[in-house]
């Protein structure tokens, strides 16, 4: 018992320390020489452009589902005026980015965690490294950093399709025009409710990045590994981006609502 | 005659599981040395810690002159744009065209920025294998032979000094695994290449070698040529002779 409890801690621990050398790594290579440009490009492409249907009908259900869930509570109490506010508010500031990350953590981090997986099993990293080419640059710098940029944007994407999201919905049970809704929606909110939204939906792109990337690394040999490396990336990316989250909201109420 | 690789103690484990017990091998300049040897006795470790995949417990990897445990990472990365490794199943990039495959190392370890170069040695390679209608494929199109052959295209290319096969001919027919034996005899006199070719292929063992080495429990038990083993009278050599 005690002997498979200290087991656990050292892979543990063991486990930290490789993901820390594994970012030093990152960093290392993102300022050498010979950024990989075009596959940058091809992974945005692949992670933001390919991610943009889910992600704005995610955005726009949220939007549009919060708004018919709340519309009859703020009639109670006379309220219902206030649904727009609310609506962006909650959207700007908390559901969108965390929701969203989610939702790629699902598509994003299971998918790089399951190609670089893939290319480990059937040895095409090695074959990468042992021609003198560097699979860091090529393969986790440039998914690292697409992800980074292009969460954020898909973040902005949907908060844009929620709000129109939450006039639909405010406008099948009630009676509201879209200048009335719209003006509603915006006044009460300031930049102090975007910025550290999107400097959050930043950190949950560089997390859902990385963590696909180190699980699609330290796949084992065997194709059971690949499965194992996409499903735990998933996992592992969504309980960061909630554990991050939770850091975030204590920040900014310190630092920025305070 | 001109070592190309120099390896003695070589000695390396495995969470305590002692793979590679002091191995001491040389292979000359323009040598096929052949390795055969029971699964799981070191082999394809043995041929990780040439190209610095594998840091050995103990021990020295000479390439080329240079010691492989003192090379800095820009001095390695150097020393393996010397060196092809053909993968036991090829390992070529399934993301990428047959085109991409072979300009993926002519851009990033030759520096090769010139298209009309990149396609004029990559139709070279291709010939060289003979696949040379092959450029615009998907690695899924091939079969498992024309992938093998591609895998060496994408070795070659690079036109090195060294050429490791880990397992060249493992899961072909006996018909392709012929061609493909008789192919790496070709590039040897095409490119004059030193190699190291790990096999359990007797048929390639015979069509490839110059010299035979033998792995036992981490070691190098008996060498020579292919006739010279094949009459060999102890057992366990005589063992991978016998059909």
């Amino acid at each position: 018992m005690i002997e498979s409890l200290s087991l656990k801690v050292k892979t543990l621990f063991e486990d930290i320390g490789e993901q820390c050398l594994f970012a030093a790594s990152f960093f290392r290579n993102i300022f050498r020489n010979g950024f990989e440009w075009n596959e940058f490009i091809r992974q945005c492409y692949l992670i933001g452009l390919k991610s943009l249907n889910i992600v704005l009908i995610t955005g726009f259900v949220l939007g549009f589902v919060l708004t018919l869930q709340s519309q009859p509570t703020l009639k109670a109490f006379g309220a219902e005026n206030y649904v727009p506010n609310m609506v962006s508010i909650s959207i700007i500031r908390e559901i969108g980015p965390v929701v969203i990350s989610l939702i790629c953590a699902g598509k994003i981090a299971s998918g790089i965690g399951a190609e670089l997986g893939s290319m480990k099993v059937t040895e095409q990293i090695s074959a990468m490294d042992v021609s003198g080419a560097n699979p860091m640059q090529y393969l986790v710098v440039t998914r690292i950093l697409a992800c980074t940029f292009m969460v954020p944007l898909l973040v902005l994407f949907a908060d844009s399709l929620s709000i129109l999201g939450g006039y639909i919905g405010a406008n099948i049970s009630g009676d509201m025009t879209a200048i009335l809704y719209f003006n509603k929606s915006f006044e009460s909110l300031i930049f102090s409710d975007f910025f550290p939204a999107f400097f959050k939906s930043i950190a949950f792109g560089f997390t859902i990045g990385f963590v696909g990337c180190y699980k699609g690394f330290k796949a084992n040999k065997g194709t059971e590994s690949v499965g194992v490396a996409a499903n735990s990336a998933v996992v592992a990316a969504s309980l960061w981006i909630i554990v991050l989250d939770a850091i975030a909201v204590q920040l900014t109420s310190i630092f920025v609502y305070s | 005659m001109e070592k190309v690789i120099e390896i003695s103690n070589l000695k390396k484990s495995f969470n305590g599981n002692e793979v590679l017990k002091g191995l001491n091998l040389t292979v000359n300049k323009g040598e096929n040395l052949v390795v055969i040897g029971k699964s799981g006795q070191g082999k394809s470790v043995t041929i990780q810690c040439i190209v610095g995949m594998i840091e050995p417990d103990e021990g020295s990897v000479k390439v080329l002159g240079k010691e492989v445990e003192e090379l800095n990472e820009v001095e390695l990365k150097d020393m393996r744009g010397h060196i092809g490794f053909l993968f036991q199943h090829a390992a070529l990039y399934d993301s990428m065209t047959i085109r991409e495959n072979l300009a993926f190392p002519l851009k990033r370890v030759l520096k090769i920025k010139d298209e009309a170069e990149i396609e004029q040695r990559s139709m070279e390679a291709l010939e060289a294998v003979g696949l040379a209608d092959a450029i615009d494929k998907m690695p899924s199109d091939l079969s498992g032979g024309q992938r093998k052959r591609m895998g060496l295209a994408r070795t070659l290319i690079v036109k090195p000094e060294i050429i490791l096969y880990d397992e060249p001919t493992t899961g072909l027919d006996t018909i392709t695994s012929k061609e493909i034996s008789h192919l790496i005899l070709d590039i040897r006199e095409k490119y004059k290449a030193s190699s190291i070719i790990i096999t359990h292929d007797m048929l390639c063992a015979r069509i490839t070698a110059d010299r035979i080495v033998v792995m036992n429990d981490g070691k190098f038990i008996a060498e020579g040529t292919y006739t010279e083993l094949e009459n060999s009278e102890d057992e366990f050599i005589n063992s991978f002779f016998k059909i």
